[in-house]
This record gives C-alpha cells, sequence and structure tokens, in this order.
C-alpha cells in the first residue's frame, strides 16, 4: 500500500475495484466503514454483488476481466471534464500529453459496450473521484490475477497521477496483501529478479555486493517464475525446495500442476500438515508452526513486526530457518551457521537498504513502515510524499485486452473465484479449527436464481462445472450476489477443486494466473 | 484563550475536543467507567465517570463533557466517591455474579475490580435482576444476559467499530435486552463473529466460549480467579496481509484463547472471525510432528531428522551433480516468517548461485 491503513478513514472518495475487504481484509474494511460512516462517497467495481456493494454509494457491476476498459473510460471523463491535478501533472510526472490523446478515444459509451456498466454511471464515477480532495483507490487480487494485470494497475496509477491522488493523506494506490507474510517474502528477496530489497539481479552492482556478502558469483540473468518452473518440471527442473505453499489446491490448472510436482526427481517440501502438495514429496520436514515460531513478518502497509513463540512445538517439528540451514549446511553451503531467527534477521537488514535501518530490538513494537534506510530514520507510513522512486510517475497508454479465454457455445459462463471470510485459502489452518464449520462447512456455487432457472438447476443441488481443463461438481446457491451469467465459488475446500477448472493463462510480464476469469459450462447432475 | 484548566487542584493543559476524561486520565486520575471504551463514541450511561466541575448544578459526566478553559473539576471528592459507590451497589445488585473467569474476555474483570475498590461486598440492595441468557448454539460467542448491565459497548463497538450493526437493544428500562434483530441467533444476523462484543463487555456476559473450554472448572464456568496461570504474548495474527496485532493467551503449553491487542499498530484492538477464533489449528491432531522419507514402497514413513534431513541434502546433491545448478528450484512461503523467506532464497543463491527462487504470490 502507498498509504497506511490508517488513512482508510480519511478519504473524501474511496474506489474499491477487484477487493472483496468485508471478507478477505475484514479489519481494514472497518476503516472504510468509519470513512463512509463520516460521509466519505463509496465507489465499488466487481462484478458480483459484494458486501463492500451493499454499502456503496455508487456500485459499478462490471462483467469480469473488463477492468482496464472502465478504468481507461474513468480516465478518459476526467480529462473531458478536465479534473487534472495540472500541479501534480506539471510537476511529478511524465508523458501526460501522450496520455491525454490516447484517452480521448476510450469514451464511457465505448467502455459500457465492454464493460456493461452503464456510461452514465462510469461517469458518475469519474467525475466524483476527479473532483476529490481526497481520493484513494484500493484493490487485491480482483485486479491482478488477469493476464492484464499489469494493464490493470498501471490504469489505477493513471487515475492516480492525473488527479494528484498520491502522496497525501487520504489518498494512494493500496493494494491490500493477501497473506500474512507475502510482502515480507518479497522483502527478503523470494523472488527470481530481486535480491534482498527490491535489488535488481541486473543490477552488476547488486551482483557484486552480493557475490561479497554469499562467497560465490550469482547469474546475472533474472531467474524464472514459479509459473514457468513448474512447465519445466521433469525437463530442465529436477529438484525442488517448497516452503510452506499448498501449490496444488492454490494454483491453477491442477492436473498439471500435479503431473509437474510428480516429474521432478526430487521434491521436499516443508510445511505443518500433509498438505496434498507435501503427500507428493519424497522427504516432508515438519516446521514449527505459528505461535511456536520467533520471527519477523511484514504487513500489507509496510510495517515490520514480530512472531513471537508461546507454545511448544508440536512433536520433533522445527523452524523453518533452522531446516533451511541443515540443508545447507548438508550440502557445504557456507553461511548458514544460525541458532537463533535473530541474526538471519539482522543479515537481511545489512543487506536490504529498505531495512536498513532497523534490527531485531528495533521492531519490538512495530513502530516501523519500510523503507527505513538509516538508523535515525522515523520510517515511511506514507510513499511518494515528495517524490517517485524513479523521480516522476509516468503514464501508461494502456489498451484493453480480452481475458484468455472468453465465453463460448461450449463454455458460456464466467466463473471467478476468491475467498470466503470463515475459510482462508486452503483450509489446512482454518479447517483446522474448531467452530469454523458451523459457520461454513462446504463450498457452494453462487448462481444468480434466474440462470439457476434457466440453466435448469436448483437451488442446494449439485451440479457438473467444466472448463477447457477439467470438470468438478459442486453444490448450487442461489444468490443475487452473482449477477447473472457469472457465477463464483472460493478454491478453499479440498472436495471441491476449483482450480481443477482455472489456469486459462498469465500476465505475461509477472505470471500472474489468470485466477478471476475462467469460462465453464454448467450441467444438472 | 488559553487551553488550560484545573483538576484536583492542578493547572493542566488539553487540546480541542478533549474530554475531561481523557484529560483526568492523561493526569493519572483514575476515574471509574463500565460503559466507556476509549474506541467508541462516549455514551454516558453509566455515570460513574461524574465529577464535580465548579458552577455547574449537579456533577457532570467526564466521558461526554468536553474540556473548555477555565474549567475546575475535582475527579474524587467525598460526595462523588459516595455517589459512585451507590451507582455501584445498584449496578452489582442487577447482577449478582460479579466474579467471572477472566477467560470470558478482555474486559470482563471491568465490574469486578470496581466492586473491589469502592468495597461493594455485600450488596446494600436487593431486588430482581434483569436479562436472560439466550440460548444460541454457536461455538463462539455465549450469550449470557444475566450478566448484562445495559452499558450498551457491545451495541456500540459492533457499530462503530466493527460497522456491522448486528446487535441491537429490545425493551426498555429495567427490561431492557441485548440482542439481535428479530431476537434471533447471531448466525441468522449481520453477525461476522468478530468477537469484538465478547472483547469489550465490562461483565462477562457476551464471552469466549471457545477459550472457556480451558476455564478451571467448566461447570461453573462463571466463577474462577483471574488467569493465576495464563500468560499473555504480544504477536502478530496469522492469516491476512492486514497485520492485526494479537495477544495469545497460553496455559500449559497450549493456545487457549486470543486478545485483541487494544494498541496494535494496524488494527486498533479490532479482529476478524479468523484472528480471535481459528487458533487452534496449532494443536490439530494432524500436524506433522516428524520428518516423513518416501520409502522403497513408495509410502511416506517416519524418518529421524538426521536421515530425512541427509535424505534431502542428497536428493539437491544429486540434481545438482546430474543436471547442473539451474535444475533446482526453491519456492518460499507468504506465511512463514522473513526469516525462512531470506534463508530460501540464500539457499539457491549462495548456494547454486542462480536466481531460481520465488514465492507464491503469484497465484
Amino acid at each position: 500500500m502507498s498509504n497506511p491503513l490508517i488513512d482508510m478513514q480519511k478519504p473524501d472518495v474511496i474506489f474499491c475495484i477487484g477487493t472483496n475487504m468485508t471478507e478477505c481484509h475484514p479489519v481494514a474494511a472497518t476503516g472504510l466503514k468509519k470513512a463512509v460512516a463520516r460521509g466519505a462517497k463509496l465507489i465499488v467495481a466487481d462484478p458480483r454483488r459484494i458486501g463492500l456493494a451493499d454499502m456503496s454509494h455508487l456500485y459499478l457491476p462490471l462483467r469480469v476481466g473488463s477492468d482496464t476498459a472502465l478504468l481507461l473510460g474513468m480516465a478518459h471523463v476526467i480529462a473531458r471534464e478536465g479534473l487534472m491535478d495540472e500541479a501534480f501533472i506539471a510537476t511529478r510526472t511524465v508523458g501526460f500529453d501522450d496520455f491525454f490523446e490516447h484517452i480521448s478515444e476510450w469514451t464511457p459509451e465505448w467502455a459500457e459496450t465492454i464493460t456493461g456498466v452503464p456510461a452514465k454511471d462510469i461517469e458518475t464515477a469519474a467525475i466524483w473521484y476527479g473532483s476529490a480532495d481526497k481520493g484513494a483507490i484500493y484493490y487485491t487480487l480482483g485486479i491482478t490475477e488477469h493476464i492484464c494485470g499489469v494493464e490493470n494497475v498501471q490504469s489505477l496509477c493513471n487515475l492516480a497521477l492525473m488527479t494528484g491522488n498520491v502522496g497525501r493523506e487520504g489518498t494512494g494506490i493500496n493494494p491490500m496483501r493477501g497473506q500474512n507474510n507475502i510482502q515480507g517474502a518479497g522483502d527478503s528477496g523470494a523472488l527470481p529478479n530481486n535480491y534482498p530489497g527490491f535489488q535488481a539481479v541486473t543490477e552488476p552492482e547488486n551482483q557484486e555486493k552480493f557475490a561479497a556478502a554469499y562467497g560465490r558469483e550469482i547469474d546475472m540473468e533474472k531467474g524464472i517464475t514459479k509459473v514457468t518452473a513448474l512447465e519445466l518440471c521433469g525437463a530442465e527442473l529436477h529438484a525442488m525446495l517448497i516452503d510452506g505453499e499448498n501449490t496444488l489446491l492454490s494454483d491453477p490448472h491442477r492436473v498439471h500442476c500435479e503431473h509437474a510436482l510428480r516429474s521432478l526427481a526430487h521434491l521436499v517440501v516443508i510445511d505443518i500438515f500433509l498438505t496434498e502438495t507435501a503427500q507428493l514429496a519424497d522427504v516432508v520436514l515438519p516446521a514449527t508452526a505459528w505461535g511456536e515460531t520467533d520471527g519477523v513478518c511484514t504487513n500489507t502497509e509496510r510495517r515490520v513486526q514480530r512472531l513471537r513463540a508461546a507454545v511448544p512445538p508440536a512433536g520433533e517439528a522445527k523452524p523453518d530457518w533452522w531446516i533451511i540451514c541443515q540443508i545447507a549446511q548438508r550440502l557445504g553451503f557456507k553461511g548458514f551457521d544460525f541458532d537463533s531467527p535473530k541474526p538471519i534477521f539482522n543479515e537481511l537488514c545489512r543487506l536490504s537498504p529498505i531495512y536498513a535501518g532497523l534490527d531485531w530490538e528495533r521492531i519490538e513494537k512495530g513502530e516501523y513502515q519500510w523503507p527505513v534506510p538509516h538508523k535515525a530514520h522515523p520510517g515511511t507510513p506514507r510513499l511518494h510524499e515528495e517524490e517517485f522512486i524513479n523521480g516522476r510517475g509516468v503514464f501508461s497508454n494502456v489498451h484493453y485486452r480480452d481475458p484468455a479465454e472468453t465465453i463460448s457455445a461450449a463454455f458460456p459462463v464466467w466463473l471467478t473465484t476468491g475467498r470466503r471470510l470463515q475459510s482462508y485459502h486452503t483450509r489446512t489452518q482454518t479447517g483446522r479449527a474448531q467452530g469454523i464449520d458451523y459457520l461454513l462447512s462446504e463450498e457452494s456455487l453462487e448462481v444468480n436464481p434466474a440462470d439457476i432457472e434457466k440453466w435448469q438447476l436448483a437451488n442446494g443441488e449439485w451440479c457438473k462445472m467444466s472448463s477447457a481443463r477439467g470438470s468438478i461438481t459442486i453444490k448450487v446457491k442461489a444468490t443475487n450476489r452473482s449477477p447473472r451469467g457469472t457465477v463464483f465459488a472460493s478454491f478453499s475446500f479440498g472436495d471441491v477443486p476449483v482450480n481443477l477448472l482455472t489456469g486459462s493463462g498469465y500476465d505475461p510480464v509477472t505470471h500472474t494466473a489468470e485466477l478471476k476469469v475462467c469460462p465453464v459450462r454448467l450441467e444438472p447432475l | 484563550m488559553k487551553h488550560e484548566m484545573e483538576i484536583d487542584g492542578v493547572e493542566v493543559t488539553f487540546s480541542e475536543g478533549e474530554t475531561i476524561l481523557e484529560v483526568a486520565q492523561r493526569h493519572q486520575k483514575e476515574i471509574p467507567t463500565l460503559c466507556y471504551d476509549a474506541r467508541l463514541e462516549p455514551f454516558g450511561g453509566c455515570r460513574l465517570c461524574i465529577v464535580d466541575l465548579e458552577g455547574a448544578r449537579t456533577p457532570v459526566a467526564s466521558c461526554t463533557t468536553q474540556a473548555t478553559a477555565g474549567m475546575v473539576v475535582k475527579t474524587a471528592t467525598e460526595t462523588i466517591e459516595a455517589y459512585r459507590k451507590t451507582l455501584l451497589e445498584m449496578v452489582v445488585s442487577e447482577n449478582r455474579e460479579v466474579d467471572v473467569d477472566a477467560l470470558r474476555g478482555y474486559a470482563a474483570g471491568e465490574l469486578a475490580n470496581l466492586r473491589d475498590r469502592y468495597a461493594v461486598h455485600t450488596p446494600g440492595i436487593t431486588g430482581e435482576t434483569s436479562g436472560t441468557i439466550k440460548a444460541d448454539d454457536n461455538p463462539f460467542i455465549l450469550r449470557d444476559y444475566e450478566l448484562c448491565i445495559s452499558c450498551y459497548r457491545c451495541v456500540r463497538v459492533c457499530a462503530e467499530q466493527e460497522g456491522d450493526h448486528a446487535i441491537t437493544v429490545m425493551n426498555r428500562g429495567f427490561d431492557t435486552q441485548i440482542t439481535t434483530e428479530f431476537d434471533g441467533l447471531l448466525k441468522d444476523s449481520a453477525c461476522t463473529f468478530c468477537g469484538q462484543c465478547i472483547h469489550t463487555c465490562p461483565t462477562g456476559a457476551l464471552a469466549d466460549k471457545k477459550a472457556l473450554r480451558h476455564a478451571e472448572d467448566t461447570t461453573q464456568p462463571r466463577v474462577a480467579a483471574p488467569l493465576p496461570d495464563i500468560e499473555k504474548t504480544r504477536t502478530i495474527c496469522p492469516y491476512c496481509g492486514v497485520g492485526c496485532s494479537v495477544d495469545m493467551l497460553t496455559k500449559a503449553g497450549q493456545i487457549v484463547g486470543i486478545h485483541p491487542a487494544m494498541d496494535g499498530p494496524a488494527n486498533q484492538g479490532a479482529l476478524c472471525v479468523k484472528g480471535q477464533f481459528a487458533y487452534d489449528f496449532v494443536h490439530h491432531p494432524d500436524r506433522l510432528k516428524t520428518p516423513l522419507v518416501r520409502g522403497d514402497d513408495g509410502e511416506l514413513c517416519e524418518a529421524t531428522w538426521d536421515d530425512a534431513l541427509d535424505r534431502a541434502a542428497e536428493g539437491f546433491r544429486k540434481a545438482h551433480a546430474t543436471y547442473g545448478r539451474h535444475s533446482i528450484y526453491g519456492i518460499a512461503s507468504g506465511r512463514a516468517p522473513s526469516e525462512a523467506a531470506y534463508l530460501m532464497q540464500k539457499f539457491i543463491r549462495a548456494g547454486f548461485g542462480t536466481n531460481y527462487i520465488d514465492n507464491c504470490s503469484r497465484a
């Protein structure tokens, strides 16, 4: 997030797109509810009539995968109505003239033909956001899990840049991160293109720095993403170490994924349960869980916080860091003789400019949000206040693209996927917490009541749902949350493996899977 | 005009909008409250926070009275303290079970603490009690309204802090009863089971059912001493990326409950159903307790750490020797601490000299 969570209470106009925040980030959503109670206007764009839509002042029910078109239409209106922040554009950005010309073509009437959202509503949304003193954008995977995830994010940046809604209280472009330490995993350098602290592996000086720190040369070329890795299993890749991920259930195209993992000569999985993924491993190493492990995590607002152990490990379980060190030492690797997490975190801080002012002691109270470039620095709750990291904000002349697969006679229904409030990811944890079943005991497919009738399904009965990659059976649930022609299911339940169906395509830049769009066919059983 | 006033004979400053209670609390005055929760709009219902304000005909509720320049306030005169004791006697008389298990909730001991402070041990007033227990089979929130004192903190925390408006009030006066819309089950209301009502309740009327399974004497879950053998450890919720601070309650090596951290920088005391109640996966019998290696028969079987680690290392050594360093890949976790992710990338980079590392953020 460019802005701190506390800023969520402060905007005049809130634009939420592709975020089911009341279910997926409920505590963050309380900030928005407070802003709305105070009088802020809430615009919600989502294919489904989610909880946020019910409390919004303007709901834009766009067709799945049409976000770029909606956002181009909004940019067009902001330009047409002269709602730009000229001073901000002049001093903080580049490329506006080209962008201005680019968006003249993409009218709200055109956007209506792609998104299904009435042009007048697109106009209203643009005018509200463009006129706001403090306009803030919030998004989640509904923006990024598309083949055009990059264009979607760039489109949001365009809106914020042209209206100057960046670098101030109650504004910003704010992606909500979905896992407790997914931000920290990236910060720590578990990325094929970056060393810790987002230092590009392709920069010679970074390579030199890490060669010196680690005592060996490291490739100057970027590594491959997990998506590419899964494609190369058995061909070029033969051994894999997976720490705490149930790849098989969470990733798209399960058949392909399972085949990939089975093709490896050697698979080692570190986890707290024998997940579907761990069951494929040659060696499974039991890790200590939350509550048993000391460490550090970084939240969605870049706040670096301490995790503390309070109960003894289950059985012989060991911390992940210990397990990795033991394997490394057995292979004769240098620099893995750690006896606690503290020196590991301190090593990360020394090598990472965004953590340079931090160490194990300094994060005791969780006061710091990175970047913290030196010890005297107070941290950075709000990014881009004076300038952007690369100098000026760049407008992107994006174009709308159709999803990888679009509905057809064979697969006439849009399936979109996500999470629910009461279950988390593949339920390895929430599925094993007492009481959660009382609230949500099984998965069901959310279908508009009129569609149930049209497709000869029945509420509460099972149906067969098929995509180009496979079929599953799932119980039907009638709800007006789903619009006509679009259905929803979560990927949480192992007995309803929705990701057997998904996997139509990937964003070419980030390799993020298009989990939010999958044409399917529904048949009664 | 300067923002100055006098509290108990001392000149103090205040900022615009501060209430007398807030100013007094900043100056370590222990003014008793029951309906007050610093996160909520002041309510002025319990009247325990009354103070003597020079020039006012009667004592004023300090939680709802904004500080103004020149005020002269006395927080604990004999008269005020006597009023407070009488008010507490009335509250306690309506609520005979003041000693509740601290596992009921974060604030469950507030009434008992005040009773002790004001020595209200034998109720001077006896009479009817109000509120009836609501049978609700949900596994998380006990609705023991016999202990309710109608402070409305649950109603307000649900509306103001959580924004759910699931809790409401029916009837009036002595018959006031906290409930949900249509007086039904929580499951059928707008309740999201975030547990905020439990942890603002000053009497334990709304209580953490799940934590109470660990109460000393489960047949009498109301009666117990305040948590002598329970430890609190500050940590961060293991679910989404908001990073809510929580206090883990542990007893004999087990997590027995979660308290929201009221001073948590990301959540200011707010939690959701997962952070509040979905912690016990840690102790689930399915937890992996020993290393497993795949045997010659193709089955995973238990192994010692030494054997499993040797086997893990051997596989990487073999792949490296046979297929080269670009045949090995690492996937780090977005769920484990940063030390794990850092060492995963170091394992690949320092070990094999490649950038064949990623984490689970692309799916």
